[in-house]
Protein backbone atom coordinates (compact mmCIF):
# COMPACT_ATOMS: atom_id res chain seq x y z
CA UNK A 1 0.00 0.00 0.00
CA UNK A 2 1.35 3.38 -0.71
CA UNK A 3 1.72 4.54 2.78
CA UNK A 4 3.14 7.90 1.89
CA UNK A 5 0.27 10.04 0.90
CA UNK A 6 -2.25 7.85 2.70
CA UNK A 7 -0.58 8.69 6.04
CA UNK A 8 -2.75 11.63 8.14
CA UNK A 9 0.13 12.52 10.06
CA UNK A 10 2.18 13.85 7.43
CA UNK A 11 -0.36 16.01 6.20
CA UNK A 12 -0.22 17.84 9.57
CA UNK A 13 3.08 17.91 10.84
CA UNK A 14 5.42 20.16 8.32
CA UNK A 15 8.66 18.44 7.67
CA UNK A 16 11.50 20.02 9.21
CA UNK A 17 15.18 18.78 8.55
CA UNK A 18 16.99 18.00 11.69
CA UNK A 19 20.41 18.84 11.55
CA UNK A 20 22.89 16.24 12.03
CA UNK A 21 24.64 16.42 15.34
CA UNK A 22 27.73 18.99 15.14
CA UNK A 23 30.80 18.77 16.54
CA UNK A 24 30.58 21.05 18.75
CA UNK A 25 27.71 19.41 20.00
CA UNK A 26 29.73 16.36 21.32
CA UNK A 27 32.03 18.49 22.31
CA UNK A 28 29.30 20.00 24.94
CA UNK A 29 28.22 16.33 25.54
CA UNK A 30 32.11 15.66 26.56
CA UNK A 31 32.24 18.91 28.88
CA UNK A 32 29.16 18.22 30.65
CA UNK A 33 30.14 14.79 31.64
CA UNK A 34 33.32 15.99 32.65
CA UNK A 35 32.22 18.23 35.03
CA UNK A 36 29.54 16.23 36.82
CA UNK A 37 32.19 13.88 37.70
CA UNK A 38 34.36 16.43 39.22
CA UNK A 39 31.37 17.60 40.97
CA UNK A 40 31.23 14.46 42.75
CA UNK A 41 34.20 13.79 43.20
CA UNK A 42 34.79 17.68 45.09
CA UNK A 43 31.52 16.27 47.13
CA UNK A 44 32.67 13.03 48.15
CA UNK A 45 36.38 14.15 48.54
CA UNK A 46 35.86 16.16 52.18
CA UNK A 47 34.10 13.37 53.29
CA UNK A 48 37.00 10.69 52.17
CA UNK A 49 39.57 13.26 53.61
CA UNK A 50 38.04 13.41 57.00
CA UNK A 51 37.36 9.98 56.98
CA UNK A 52 41.07 8.95 55.77
CA UNK A 53 42.25 11.68 58.56
CA UNK A 54 40.09 10.54 61.19
CA UNK A 55 41.29 7.23 60.87
CA UNK A 56 45.23 8.25 60.20
CA UNK A 57 45.05 10.31 63.83
CA UNK A 58 42.50 7.85 65.88
CA UNK A 59 43.17 4.44 64.92
CA UNK A 60 46.66 4.63 66.95
CA UNK A 61 44.80 5.51 69.93
CA UNK A 62 41.85 2.48 69.87
CA UNK A 63 42.64 -0.64 71.54
CA UNK A 64 40.69 -2.79 73.93
CA UNK A 65 41.57 -0.31 77.44
CA UNK A 66 39.88 2.33 75.35
CA UNK A 67 36.96 0.29 74.57
CA UNK A 68 36.30 -0.90 78.12
CA UNK A 69 37.82 1.65 80.24
CA UNK A 70 36.53 5.04 81.62
CA UNK A 71 38.68 7.88 81.56
CA UNK A 72 41.79 8.41 84.19
CA UNK A 73 42.32 11.22 85.66
CA UNK A 74 45.12 13.51 84.39
CA UNK A 75 48.53 12.72 84.47
CA UNK A 76 48.27 8.95 84.29
CA UNK A 77 47.86 7.14 81.39
CA UNK A 78 45.73 4.70 79.58
CA UNK A 79 41.65 4.74 80.60
CA UNK A 80 39.17 5.23 77.59
CA UNK A 81 35.41 6.05 76.44
CA UNK A 82 33.45 2.84 77.62
CA UNK A 83 31.06 4.64 79.43
CA UNK A 84 31.16 7.57 76.74
CA UNK A 85 30.41 4.80 74.64
CA UNK A 86 27.59 3.47 76.11
CA UNK A 87 26.12 7.10 77.23
CA UNK A 88 25.65 7.63 73.70
CA UNK A 89 24.20 4.26 72.23
CA UNK A 90 21.36 5.43 75.85
CA UNK A 91 20.65 9.22 75.44
CA UNK A 92 20.66 8.16 71.55
CA UNK A 93 18.44 5.26 72.29
CA UNK A 94 16.07 7.46 74.29
CA UNK A 95 15.98 10.31 71.12
CA UNK A 96 15.00 7.69 68.88
CA UNK A 97 12.25 6.46 71.05
CA UNK A 98 10.59 9.31 71.63
CA UNK A 99 11.66 11.32 68.40
CA UNK A 100 10.83 8.59 65.98
CA UNK A 101 7.31 7.94 66.45
CA UNK A 102 6.89 11.47 67.20
CA UNK A 103 8.30 12.19 63.53
CA UNK A 104 6.08 9.69 62.08
CA UNK A 105 3.25 10.27 63.32
CA UNK A 106 3.31 14.27 62.30
CA UNK A 107 4.67 13.00 59.10
CA UNK A 108 1.29 11.06 58.94
CA UNK A 109 -0.57 14.06 59.93
CA UNK A 110 0.76 16.48 57.44
CA UNK A 111 0.38 13.88 54.19
CA UNK A 112 -3.00 12.00 55.18
CA UNK A 113 -4.85 14.98 57.07
CA UNK A 114 -3.20 17.80 56.53
CA UNK A 115 -3.72 18.87 53.17
CA UNK A 116 -5.32 21.95 55.15
CA UNK A 117 -4.19 25.11 56.97
CA UNK A 118 -3.62 23.18 60.27
CA UNK A 119 -1.33 21.17 58.45
CA UNK A 120 0.13 24.45 56.91
CA UNK A 121 1.03 25.58 60.47
CA UNK A 122 2.99 22.05 61.45
CA UNK A 123 5.02 22.54 58.20
CA UNK A 124 5.72 25.72 59.26
CA UNK A 125 6.69 25.26 62.46
CA UNK A 126 8.23 22.13 61.77
CA UNK A 127 10.81 24.05 59.59
CA UNK A 128 11.16 26.81 61.47
CA UNK A 129 12.15 23.96 64.40
CA UNK A 130 14.68 22.69 61.85
CA UNK A 131 16.43 25.94 62.07
CA UNK A 132 16.71 26.74 65.20
CA UNK A 133 20.28 26.40 66.93
CA UNK A 134 20.66 22.96 68.53
CA UNK A 135 22.26 25.22 71.79
CA UNK A 136 18.67 26.50 72.46
CA UNK A 137 16.91 22.95 71.80
CA UNK A 138 19.21 22.28 74.86
CA UNK A 139 17.91 25.15 76.65
CA UNK A 140 14.63 24.06 75.99
CA UNK A 141 15.29 20.22 77.31
CA UNK A 142 16.88 22.17 80.03
CA UNK A 143 14.05 23.78 81.05
CA UNK A 144 11.68 21.08 80.68
CA UNK A 145 13.59 18.16 82.48
CA UNK A 146 16.64 19.32 84.07
CA UNK A 147 15.00 21.89 86.13
CA UNK A 148 12.30 19.74 86.99
CA UNK A 149 14.83 16.86 87.86
CA UNK A 150 17.21 19.57 89.45
CA UNK A 151 19.73 17.17 87.89
CA UNK A 152 21.19 16.65 84.53
CA UNK A 153 20.41 13.53 83.22
CA UNK A 154 20.52 10.83 79.37
CA UNK A 155 16.94 11.74 79.84
CA UNK A 156 17.36 14.94 79.12
CA UNK A 157 19.64 14.81 76.53
CA UNK A 158 17.53 12.31 75.12
CA UNK A 159 14.42 15.07 75.16
CA UNK A 160 16.90 17.45 73.50
CA UNK A 161 18.04 15.20 70.62
CA UNK A 162 14.73 14.38 70.29
CA UNK A 163 13.47 17.19 69.64
CA UNK A 164 15.93 17.83 66.88
CA UNK A 165 14.69 14.74 65.16
CA UNK A 166 11.31 15.47 64.94
CA UNK A 167 10.82 17.86 62.19
CA UNK A 168 13.83 16.26 59.61
CA UNK A 169 11.83 12.60 60.45
CA UNK A 170 8.41 14.59 59.89
CA UNK A 171 8.99 16.27 56.65
CA UNK A 172 10.99 13.32 55.24
CA UNK A 173 7.92 10.56 56.18
CA UNK A 174 5.54 13.39 54.84
CA UNK A 175 7.38 13.46 51.82
CA UNK A 176 7.30 9.51 51.49
CA UNK A 177 3.99 9.10 51.51
CA UNK A 178 2.79 11.38 49.13
CA UNK A 179 4.96 9.06 46.85
CA UNK A 180 2.46 6.02 47.69
CA UNK A 181 0.08 6.55 44.78
CA UNK A 182 -3.70 7.12 45.58
CA UNK A 183 -4.35 4.30 43.60
CA UNK A 184 -2.95 1.99 45.66
CA UNK A 185 -5.19 3.53 49.24
CA UNK A 186 -7.90 3.39 47.02
CA UNK A 187 -7.56 -0.45 46.45
CA UNK A 188 -7.25 -0.75 50.52
CA UNK A 189 -10.31 1.31 50.34
CA UNK A 190 -12.30 -0.99 48.21
CA UNK A 191 -11.75 -3.97 49.99
CA UNK A 192 -13.54 -2.38 52.67
CA UNK A 193 -10.14 -1.37 55.22
CA UNK A 194 -10.44 1.65 56.84
CA UNK A 195 -8.05 4.97 56.94
CA UNK A 196 -6.13 4.60 59.92
CA UNK A 197 -5.85 1.01 58.79
CA UNK A 198 -5.08 1.72 55.23
CA UNK A 199 -2.44 4.37 56.05
CA UNK A 200 -0.73 1.96 58.89
CA UNK A 201 -0.45 -0.71 57.10
CA UNK A 202 -1.08 -0.04 53.22
CA UNK A 203 0.45 3.56 52.98
CA UNK A 204 3.31 3.64 55.41
CA UNK A 205 4.07 0.27 54.74
CA UNK A 206 4.80 0.92 50.78
CA UNK A 207 6.65 4.05 52.08
CA UNK A 208 9.44 2.37 54.61
CA UNK A 209 12.33 2.28 53.12
CA UNK A 210 11.80 6.36 52.24
CA UNK A 211 10.88 7.02 55.82
CA UNK A 212 13.74 4.77 57.15
CA UNK A 213 15.87 6.98 55.15
CA UNK A 214 14.47 10.04 56.45
CA UNK A 215 14.65 8.03 60.00
CA UNK A 216 18.15 7.15 59.69
CA UNK A 217 19.12 11.01 58.34
CA UNK A 218 17.84 12.56 61.46
CA UNK A 219 19.88 9.76 63.77
CA UNK A 220 23.27 10.64 61.83
CA UNK A 221 22.59 14.49 62.54
CA UNK A 222 21.47 14.20 66.54
CA UNK A 223 24.66 11.24 66.79
CA UNK A 224 27.05 13.70 66.91
CA UNK A 225 25.60 16.92 68.42
CA UNK A 226 27.69 18.30 71.40
CA UNK A 227 25.86 21.87 72.22
CA UNK A 228 22.20 20.54 72.81
CA UNK A 229 24.39 17.94 75.36
CA UNK A 230 25.90 20.31 77.38
CA UNK A 231 23.37 21.13 79.94
CA UNK A 232 20.81 18.39 79.90
CA UNK A 233 23.19 14.84 79.47
CA UNK A 234 26.42 16.62 81.15
CA UNK A 235 28.87 14.28 80.75
CA UNK A 236 30.31 12.05 83.49
CA UNK A 237 33.73 10.20 84.19
CA UNK A 238 32.38 7.40 85.66
CA UNK A 239 30.06 4.93 84.57
CA UNK A 240 26.72 5.27 84.95
CA UNK A 241 23.56 3.08 83.87
CA UNK A 242 20.65 5.56 85.50
CA UNK A 243 18.89 7.64 82.87
CA UNK A 244 18.27 10.54 85.53
CA UNK A 245 21.81 10.68 86.30
CA UNK A 246 24.12 13.42 84.32
CA UNK A 247 25.71 10.62 81.79
CA UNK A 248 28.72 10.89 79.07
CA UNK A 249 28.35 10.69 75.53
CA UNK A 250 31.05 10.36 73.46
CA UNK A 251 30.82 13.83 71.70
CA UNK A 252 30.97 15.64 74.94
CA UNK A 253 34.06 13.69 75.75
CA UNK A 254 35.57 14.58 72.68
CA UNK A 255 34.32 18.01 73.24
CA UNK A 256 36.20 18.65 76.72
CA UNK A 257 39.47 16.21 75.38
CA UNK A 258 39.70 18.33 72.50
CA UNK A 259 40.03 21.27 74.25
CA UNK A 260 42.59 20.60 76.58
CA UNK A 261 46.22 21.28 76.93
CA UNK A 262 47.38 16.98 77.29
CA UNK A 263 48.61 15.39 74.04
CA UNK A 264 47.43 12.36 75.32
CA UNK A 265 43.76 13.54 75.84
CA UNK A 266 44.21 15.16 72.26
CA UNK A 267 44.98 11.58 70.60
CA UNK A 268 41.82 9.87 73.04
CA UNK A 269 39.73 12.72 71.03
CA UNK A 270 41.04 11.88 68.28
CA UNK A 271 40.00 8.08 69.00
CA UNK A 272 36.39 9.27 70.35
CA UNK A 273 35.80 10.88 66.81
CA UNK A 274 36.50 8.06 64.94
CA UNK A 275 34.49 5.12 67.44
CA UNK A 276 31.61 7.97 66.98
CA UNK A 277 31.48 7.86 63.28
CA UNK A 278 31.96 4.12 62.80
CA UNK A 279 28.89 3.90 65.21
CA UNK A 280 26.83 5.83 63.23
CA UNK A 281 27.64 3.93 60.14
CA UNK A 282 27.16 0.77 61.24
CA UNK A 283 24.09 1.98 63.18
CA UNK A 284 22.57 3.12 59.80
CA UNK A 285 24.20 0.17 57.49
CA UNK A 286 22.46 -2.25 60.15
CA UNK A 287 18.72 -0.51 59.87
CA UNK A 288 19.46 -0.77 55.56
CA UNK A 289 20.36 -4.97 56.03
CA UNK A 290 17.45 -5.59 58.00
CA UNK A 291 14.80 -3.43 55.64
CA UNK A 292 16.54 -5.33 52.67
CA UNK A 293 16.32 -8.82 54.33
CA UNK A 294 12.52 -8.26 54.37
CA UNK A 295 12.31 -7.09 50.88
CA UNK A 296 10.82 -9.27 48.44
CA UNK A 297 11.60 -9.92 45.47
CA UNK A 298 10.26 -7.26 42.55
CA UNK A 299 9.41 -5.71 45.18
CA UNK B 1 -24.64 -14.56 46.04
CA UNK B 2 -25.37 -11.74 44.23
CA UNK B 3 -27.87 -9.09 44.65
CA UNK B 4 -29.26 -6.21 42.79
CA UNK B 5 -29.01 -2.67 42.93
CA UNK B 6 -31.41 -0.23 43.03
CA UNK B 7 -30.46 3.34 42.38
CA UNK B 8 -32.80 6.45 42.39
CA UNK B 9 -32.24 9.99 41.87
CA UNK B 10 -28.62 10.09 41.83
CA UNK B 11 -26.91 13.11 41.43
CA UNK B 12 -23.00 13.68 42.15
CA UNK B 13 -20.63 16.43 42.11
CA UNK B 14 -16.85 17.41 42.43
CA UNK B 15 -16.80 20.32 44.53
CA UNK B 16 -19.40 22.85 42.43
CA UNK B 17 -19.33 21.24 39.38
CA UNK B 18 -22.06 18.34 38.76
CA UNK B 19 -20.64 14.92 37.58
CA UNK B 20 -24.10 13.09 37.47
CA UNK B 21 -27.44 14.19 36.92
CA UNK B 22 -30.54 12.32 37.74
CA UNK B 23 -29.48 8.64 37.05
CA UNK B 24 -31.75 6.04 38.12
CA UNK B 25 -31.19 2.43 37.15
CA UNK B 26 -31.91 -1.31 38.15
CA UNK B 27 -29.24 -3.22 38.45
CA UNK B 28 -30.03 -7.79 38.15
CA UNK B 29 -28.78 -10.08 40.79
CA UNK B 30 -26.07 -12.31 39.27
CA UNK B 31 -25.85 -10.48 35.59
CA UNK B 32 -23.20 -8.58 34.47
CA UNK B 33 -24.52 -4.72 33.45
CA UNK B 34 -22.14 -2.94 31.14
CA UNK B 35 -21.80 0.88 31.13
CA UNK B 36 -20.78 2.72 27.69
CA UNK B 37 -20.15 6.20 27.10
CA UNK B 38 -17.59 8.76 25.75
CA UNK B 39 -14.60 9.81 27.90
CA UNK B 40 -15.84 11.58 30.53
CA UNK B 41 -19.75 11.14 30.18
CA UNK B 42 -19.76 9.91 34.10
CA UNK B 43 -19.55 6.24 33.82
CA UNK B 44 -16.49 5.85 36.39
CA UNK B 45 -17.90 8.54 38.86
CA UNK B 46 -21.33 6.26 38.60
CA UNK B 47 -19.68 2.78 39.30
CA UNK B 48 -17.65 5.09 42.52
CA UNK B 49 -20.85 6.19 44.00
CA UNK B 50 -21.98 2.58 44.55
CA UNK B 51 -19.41 1.37 46.74
CA UNK B 52 -18.46 5.62 48.06
CA UNK B 53 -15.29 5.78 46.60
CA UNK B 54 -16.76 8.60 45.40
CA UNK B 55 -16.48 10.46 48.96
CA UNK B 56 -13.05 9.59 49.30
CA UNK B 57 -12.08 12.88 46.90
CA UNK B 58 -12.12 15.96 48.78
CA UNK B 59 -15.20 18.60 48.34
CA UNK B 60 -16.79 15.41 46.40
CA UNK B 61 -20.75 15.11 47.22
CA UNK B 62 -23.87 12.59 46.38
CA UNK B 63 -27.45 13.36 46.75
CA UNK B 64 -30.37 10.83 45.80
CA UNK B 65 -30.67 7.08 47.12
CA UNK B 66 -28.62 3.71 46.15
CA UNK B 67 -29.68 0.27 47.53
CA UNK B 68 -27.08 -2.84 47.17
CA UNK B 69 -29.64 -5.65 48.35
CA UNK B 70 -31.23 -4.53 51.58
CA UNK B 71 -28.61 -2.28 51.90
CA UNK B 72 -29.03 1.46 52.32
CA UNK B 73 -25.71 2.94 51.04
CA UNK B 74 -25.95 6.38 51.77
CA UNK B 75 -28.06 5.81 54.71
CA UNK B 76 -26.64 4.59 58.29
CA UNK B 77 -24.36 2.20 56.37
CA UNK B 78 -20.70 2.79 57.16
CA UNK B 79 -18.36 2.62 54.04
CA UNK B 80 -16.50 0.29 55.11
CA UNK B 81 -18.55 -2.68 56.05
CA UNK B 82 -20.36 -2.20 52.25
CA UNK B 83 -16.98 -2.05 50.68
CA UNK B 84 -16.31 -5.38 52.31
CA UNK B 85 -19.94 -6.32 50.31
CA UNK B 86 -19.19 -4.29 47.34
CA UNK B 87 -15.56 -5.35 45.74
CA UNK B 88 -14.20 -3.11 43.02
CA UNK B 89 -11.28 -3.78 40.32
CA UNK B 90 -9.77 -0.53 39.10
CA UNK B 91 -8.48 0.42 35.40
CA UNK B 92 -4.94 0.31 36.03
CA UNK B 93 -3.80 -3.13 38.34
CA UNK B 94 -2.88 -1.93 41.67
CA UNK B 95 -1.16 -4.61 43.78
CA UNK B 96 -0.05 -3.56 47.13
CA UNK B 97 4.08 -3.09 45.79
CA UNK B 98 5.27 -4.49 49.18
CA UNK B 99 3.43 -7.47 49.70
CA UNK B 100 3.81 -11.10 48.32
CA UNK B 101 1.43 -12.38 45.92
CA UNK B 102 -0.44 -14.23 48.66
CA UNK B 103 -0.35 -11.23 50.96
CA UNK B 104 -1.90 -9.41 48.10
CA UNK B 105 -4.64 -12.04 48.02
CA UNK B 106 -5.14 -12.02 51.85
CA UNK B 107 -4.81 -8.29 52.50
CA UNK B 108 -8.75 -7.30 52.80
CA UNK B 109 -9.12 -10.26 55.22
CA UNK B 110 -5.92 -9.95 57.61
CA UNK B 111 -6.29 -6.32 57.26
CA UNK B 112 -9.97 -6.30 58.36
CA UNK B 113 -8.41 -8.72 61.47
CA UNK B 114 -8.95 -11.93 60.05
CA UNK B 115 -5.89 -14.49 61.33
CA UNK B 116 -7.26 -18.28 60.77
CA UNK B 117 -4.25 -19.12 58.71
CA UNK B 118 -6.02 -22.72 57.38
CA UNK B 119 -8.80 -20.63 56.19
CA UNK B 120 -7.00 -18.06 55.04
CA UNK B 121 -4.69 -20.73 52.94
CA UNK B 122 -8.47 -21.87 51.61
CA UNK B 123 -9.41 -18.39 50.79
CA UNK B 124 -6.41 -17.25 48.96
CA UNK B 125 -6.23 -20.77 46.55
CA UNK B 126 -9.93 -20.73 46.00
CA UNK B 127 -9.57 -16.58 44.89
CA UNK B 128 -6.91 -16.73 42.73
CA UNK B 129 -8.48 -20.05 41.12
CA UNK B 130 -11.38 -18.05 40.41
CA UNK B 131 -9.22 -15.25 38.83
CA UNK B 132 -7.72 -18.05 36.49
CA UNK B 133 -4.22 -17.24 38.22
CA UNK B 134 -3.70 -19.77 40.86
CA UNK B 135 -1.30 -22.15 37.94
CA UNK B 136 0.76 -19.34 37.32
CA UNK B 137 1.91 -17.87 40.22
CA UNK B 138 1.54 -21.59 43.16
CA UNK B 139 4.88 -21.80 43.14
CA UNK B 140 5.69 -18.34 44.53
CA UNK B 141 3.43 -17.10 46.52
CA UNK B 142 5.23 -15.97 49.23
CA UNK B 143 8.41 -15.25 47.27
CA UNK B 144 7.59 -12.60 44.96
CA UNK B 145 5.95 -9.54 45.54
CA UNK B 146 2.45 -8.40 43.91
CA UNK B 147 4.23 -6.21 41.41
CA UNK B 148 6.80 -8.48 40.00
CA UNK B 149 3.93 -10.29 38.03
CA UNK B 150 3.31 -8.80 34.69
CA UNK B 151 0.13 -6.46 34.06
CA UNK B 152 -2.76 -8.80 33.31
CA UNK B 153 -1.45 -10.85 35.61
CA UNK B 154 -1.64 -8.16 38.02
CA UNK B 155 -5.36 -7.02 37.17
CA UNK B 156 -6.14 -10.92 37.43
CA UNK B 157 -4.41 -10.66 41.05
CA UNK B 158 -6.05 -7.85 41.86
CA UNK B 159 -9.85 -9.67 40.72
CA UNK B 160 -9.14 -12.38 43.08
CA UNK B 161 -7.84 -9.79 45.83
CA UNK B 162 -11.33 -8.27 45.32
CA UNK B 163 -12.95 -11.77 45.49
CA UNK B 164 -11.47 -12.87 48.96
CA UNK B 165 -13.28 -10.50 50.87
CA UNK B 166 -16.07 -12.30 49.28
CA UNK B 167 -18.45 -9.89 48.19
CA UNK B 168 -22.01 -9.79 46.48
CA UNK B 169 -21.20 -7.14 43.72
CA UNK B 170 -18.09 -7.31 41.92
CA UNK B 171 -17.48 -3.25 40.22
CA UNK B 172 -14.72 -2.95 37.49
CA UNK B 173 -14.01 0.42 36.07
CA UNK B 174 -12.21 -0.36 32.98
CA UNK B 175 -10.42 -3.25 34.34
CA UNK B 176 -8.88 -4.21 30.81
CA UNK B 177 -8.05 -0.63 29.46
CA UNK B 178 -4.39 -1.51 30.26
CA UNK B 179 -4.16 -4.81 29.15
CA UNK B 180 -3.33 -6.77 25.80
CA UNK B 181 -5.75 -8.38 24.00
CA UNK B 182 -4.91 -12.15 25.53
CA UNK B 183 -5.03 -11.12 28.81
CA UNK B 184 -8.63 -9.09 28.44
CA UNK B 185 -9.99 -12.36 26.79
CA UNK B 186 -8.70 -14.22 29.82
CA UNK B 187 -10.80 -11.65 31.93
CA UNK B 188 -13.51 -11.24 30.18
CA UNK B 189 -13.84 -15.27 30.04
CA UNK B 190 -13.37 -15.26 33.90
CA UNK B 191 -16.32 -12.10 34.14
CA UNK B 192 -18.46 -15.18 32.41
CA UNK B 193 -17.69 -17.06 35.16
CA UNK B 194 -17.93 -14.76 37.83
CA UNK B 195 -21.66 -13.59 37.22
CA UNK B 196 -22.64 -17.07 38.05
CA UNK B 197 -22.25 -16.19 42.04
CA UNK B 198 -22.11 -11.78 41.85
CA UNK B 199 -23.23 -9.23 40.39
CA UNK B 200 -21.13 -7.58 37.99
CA UNK B 201 -21.12 -3.66 36.91
CA UNK B 202 -18.25 -3.25 34.43
CA UNK B 203 -17.62 0.14 32.87
CA UNK B 204 -15.11 -0.29 29.52
CA UNK B 205 -14.83 1.91 26.33
CA UNK B 206 -14.84 -0.98 24.32
CA UNK B 207 -18.22 -2.14 22.66
CA UNK B 208 -17.54 -5.14 21.76
CA UNK B 209 -16.71 -5.74 25.05
CA UNK B 210 -19.92 -4.56 26.02
CA UNK B 211 -21.98 -6.58 24.10
CA UNK B 212 -19.74 -9.78 24.87
CA UNK B 213 -19.73 -9.78 28.41
CA UNK B 214 -23.27 -7.59 29.79
CA UNK B 215 -26.66 -8.97 29.63
CA UNK B 216 -27.54 -5.35 29.70
CA UNK B 217 -25.89 -2.05 28.94
CA UNK B 218 -26.38 1.67 30.03
CA UNK B 219 -25.41 4.26 27.96
CA UNK B 220 -23.97 7.54 29.59
CA UNK B 221 -23.95 11.36 27.79
CA UNK B 222 -22.78 14.31 29.50
CA UNK B 223 -23.09 12.54 33.55
CA UNK B 224 -26.79 11.62 32.54
CA UNK B 225 -27.81 8.19 31.99
CA UNK B 226 -29.22 8.35 28.23
CA UNK B 227 -30.46 4.47 27.33
CA UNK B 228 -30.67 1.70 29.71
CA UNK B 229 -31.78 -2.09 28.48
CA UNK B 230 -30.63 -5.41 27.31
CA UNK B 231 -27.39 -5.30 25.98
CA UNK B 232 -29.06 -6.75 22.44
CA UNK B 233 -31.33 -4.29 21.98
CA UNK B 234 -29.03 -0.94 22.59
CA UNK B 235 -26.61 -2.21 19.90
CA UNK B 236 -29.30 -3.36 17.57
CA UNK B 237 -32.25 -1.30 17.89
CA UNK B 238 -31.59 1.43 20.38
CA UNK B 239 -35.04 3.99 21.59
CA UNK B 240 -32.48 7.04 21.50
CA UNK B 241 -31.00 8.89 18.66
CA UNK B 242 -27.60 9.41 20.43
CA UNK B 243 -27.38 6.06 21.61
CA UNK B 244 -27.75 5.05 18.08
CA UNK B 245 -25.04 7.58 17.12
CA UNK B 246 -22.60 6.44 19.73
CA UNK B 247 -22.80 2.68 19.55
CA UNK B 248 -22.61 2.77 15.17
CA UNK B 249 -19.49 4.68 15.56
CA UNK B 250 -20.95 8.29 14.65
CA UNK B 251 -19.49 9.87 17.45
CA UNK B 252 -17.52 9.74 20.70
Amino acid sequence: MPATNSNPAAVLIPEVSVPPISLRRRVTDHVMTAVSVLTVALVLLPLFAIFAYLVYKGIGSINLAFLTQTPKPVGEPGGGMANAIVGSMVILGIASLLGVPLGIGAGIFLSEYGRNRYGDIVRFVSDVLNGVPSIVIGIVAYGLVVMRQKHFSALAGGVALAIMMIPTIARTTEQMLLLVPQAIREAAYGLGVSRWRTTLSITLRTATSGVITGVMLAFARVAGETAPLLFTAFGNQFWNWKTDQPTAALSLQIFSYAISPFDEWHRQAWAGALVLIILIVGAVAAVRIAVRHGTLAGA
Amino acid sequence: MGVGITVEHLNAFYAKTQALFDVNIIVAANHATALIGPSGCGKSTFIRCLNRMHETIPEARVEGSVRIGDLSVYNGTSATQLRRRVGMVFQKPNPFPTMSIYDNVAAGLKLNGFRNRKQLDEVVHKSLQASALWDEVKDHLHKKSGASLSGGQQQRLCIARALAVQPEVLLMDEPCSALDPISTGKIEELIFQLKEQYTIVIVTHNMQQAARVAEFTGFFLLGKMIEFDKTEKIFTNPSDKRTEDYVTGRFG
